[in-house]
């Protein structure tokens, strides 16, 4: 089978046609999907691309988290369709209550681009089965609100349930708590980051690596481990 | 028309970076005695009456809405005619 890997459009989305190509690259079907609506076509899977959604007005996310479609797309995620939310769709993840925390202006005030180390914590969600547990990557990071914020409490579980998913290593580029990166939910199906992996996809188009310029792809293998994920339930 | 304003604030205990940079600002111009700056926002909901369903309602919007618990406090709720 070919999995249908859904990414929403929001007013004011930027990355939702870089993602579709990831998914492209990936080995799936990229089908394009629009927030006022409250049909998922059927797809496999999901992706809440990056961009400015409503011009990141109230908060980050926030208004595009009451979009129309956001209720499919919690009845997705409540069922266990793999998610995934990158930057703007990891705020609206957030502001959605999918996962836990929020996310603030960063420290310094400051927009921030640059290709980021991260760790990946947890190899074991949808998003990441194709990565080892501690293996080092680099992605393409830019945003300007992306310090991820949370009560200690809720660090507390966040940390001892294992649910951080990448940690940002080297630099912590905006104050995030415990250098968090990004967070799966307890089942796994649900991932958001405030990195972009879905520009890290393809040789000549990614982030500068030792081997060549602009030669990482390392953000590939998330799509992959979607696809992994989703071809492996429907056998 | 009566108007609602919800005033609301970032957490106490959350870094408000840019209640941070004008207090920096502050200290270059050599402005003293504020020790601190937290930025939050007002806003100003225009109703057609002010009664206890529209109040309630306002509430909810605040808290559900206009806030985010996990990283702000709804600081107060008050009518302007």
């Amino acid at each position: 089978m070919t999995a249908r890997v859904g990414v929403i459009t929001f007013p004011g989305s930027l990355d939702d046609r870089d993602a579709q190509r990831a998914v492209r690259l990936a080995g799936a079907e990229p089908v394009p999907l629009w927030h006022g609506s409250h049909d998922l076509d059927g797809v496999d899977a999901l992706v809440l691309p990056g961009g400015f959604s409503y011009g990141d007005y109230l908060r980050a996310g926030a208004i595009a988290a009451l979009a129309p479609i956001m209720s499919e797309v919690k009845d997705a995620a409540a069922k266990g369709m793999p998610i995934l939310g990158i930057c703007n769709g990891f705020q609206m993840l957030v502001e959605a209550h999918l996962l836990p925390g929020g996310l603030i202006r960063n420290a310094h005030q400051q927009f921030i681009r640059r290709d980021q180390r991260l760790v990946v914590e947890n190899a074991d969600t949808a998003w990441t089965s194709g990565f080892e547990a501690g293996q080092e990557i680099v992605i393409p990071l830019k945003n300007a609100d992306g310090g991820f914020t949370c009560s200690d409490e809720t660090l507390r579980r966040i940390e001892g349930e294992g649910l951080v998913a990448f940690r940002y290593r080297g630099v912590n580029p905006n104050g995030s708590l415990d250098d968090i990166a990004g967070l799966t939910n307890e089942r796994g199906n649900v991932v958001g980051l405030m990195p972009h992996p879905e520009h890290a996809v393809e040789l000549g188009f990614g982030p500068q690596t030792p081997a060549a310029m602009r030669s990482g792809t390392d953000g590939l293998t998330f799509f992959t481990s979607a696809v992994a994920a989703v071809v492996a339930t429907a056998v | 028309m009566p108007t609602i304003v919800v005033d609301v604030m970032p957490k106490a205990e959350l870094l408000d970076p840019q209640g941070k940079a004008v207090s920096g600002a502050l200290t270059r111009l050599g402005v003293s005695g504020f020790s601190d700056v937290r930025i939050g926002k007002r806003f100003e909901l225009t109703v057609d009456r002010v009664d206890e369903t529209t109040l309630e309602t306002a509430r909810r919007i605040a808290e559900e809405i206009l806030s985010n618990s996990v990283i702000e406090d709804v600081v107060g709720i008050e009518v302007v005619e």
